[in-house]
């Protein structure tokens, strides 16, 4: 799927425990990925101190003009955010799905270590499954 | 989200059959405790051999229990003392009260004559199981087969018995396989004959 470029997971302290590429648009490496990844924790940190409203959660949606990125956080402070093509739609139910999905197949695998790497085979497998999935399915979630 | 399935829905309590009970637990509950299981027992063993062999006797005890329940409410006390009589008492009503579902297949081994496999496509211990890489054949349906022994020694018929993934040919998951091994008396002596013996 081109709309999506990349996908990231970062936990309560702003450690990158996932990252998927899906090809499109500019490549990085594991270290562009860990700095964006702690960058986006700590803006959205400041975002929340910065906010005139009372009650702000942080950033959701960064429009930006070649891409958009939507980030969505857990109770527990989890983060999860995709960097996508602009006006690209349906992000915010992908990322619950996603979230769905790492309550899943990570929180629920004894061999997980709670804010450490994801390293579990049916996460991922899962996961491409609803990327790639047709629209029309997520839709109907 | 993910659950067994939906509890049937009386539209009188009286209707309700009184023995069974609510029959199901949630899945995700089930699941998180499970985990907590390996977890424990982790930290309990030095190898992956003893892991194993820790998750079984844990399946052991649940499987004298469910014999036991299942003799009284679903055969009427009675107990199945033929080796075939037990095998499809296990693959059915066992697998159907502990999973909701029967086993996907059982078969007898081809190699040896003492040898019955039951095989599930998508185990219901390994649902969120990922085995990383480095833990090699480990199979957390250790606990099932622990079950499955639980059962069949407390009928009478001692066994070995094993869990292992199948690879499938066209399936990114492997299946995965109950290895039944009854003991060497069982063949001899099965509790039908005891039973007849004693009587004599």
């Amino acid at each position: 799927m081109a709309a999506i470029c990349s996908l990231y997971i970062i936990n309560k302290s702003g450690g990158l425990i996932y990252y998927k590429d899906y090809g499109s648009g500019g490549r990085m490496d594991t270290n562009d990925s860990l700095r964006v990844a702690s960058l986006w924790h700590s803006m959205h940190a400041i975002s929340q101190q910065l906010s005139p409203t009372t009650g702000c959660y942080g950033i959701e949606l960064l429009e930006a003009d070649t891409f958009d990125l939507h980030c969505f956080q857990s109770l527990t402070g989890t983060k999860f955010f995709v960097v996508c093509e602009p006006g690209t739609q349906q992000m915010e139910s992908l990322l619950k799905v996603i979230y769905e999905l790492y309550t899943d197949y990570v929180l629920k695998n004894p061999f997980y270590e709670m804010e450490m790497p994801i390293r579990c085979e049916l996460f991922d497998i899962n996961l491409s499954q609803v990327v790639q999935k047709d629209r029309v399915v997520l839709l109907g979630r | 989200m993910i659950g067994v399935g939906k509890i049937k829905q009386y539209s009188n309590v009286l209707d309700k059959p009184l023995s069974k009970g609510k029959q199901e637990v949630s899945l995700s509950a089930f699941a998180f405790l499970f985990s907590e299981l390996v977890q424990y027992n982790q930290t309990q063993v030095d190898n992956i051999a003893e892991l194993e062999r820790r998750l079984e006797d844990a399946g052991y005890a649940v499987g004298a229990r469910v014999l036991e329940l299942l003799c009284h409410r679903e055969k009427g006390n009675r107990r199945e003392t033929r080796l075939l009589g037990i095998l499809s008492f296990v693959h059915s009503t066992v697998w159907k009260v502990l999973f909701g579902k029967v086993a996907d297949s059982l078969e007898k081994g081809t190699e040896h004559e003492d040898e019955y496999m039951i095989s599930e496509k998508e185990l219901l211990v390994n649902r969120f199981i990922s085995i990383p890489k480095d833990m090699g054949t480990f199979n957390c349906g250790a606990f099932v087969a622990g079950i499955v022994r639980g059962v069949l020694e407390g009928a009478g018929f001692p066994a070995v018995v094993t869990a292992h993934f199948v690879p499938v040919e066209g399936q990114q998951r492997p299946r995965t396989t109950i290895l039944i091994k009854f003991a060497e008396e069982v063949l001899i002596f099965p509790p039908s004959l005891v039973t007849v013996l004693l009587w004599i």
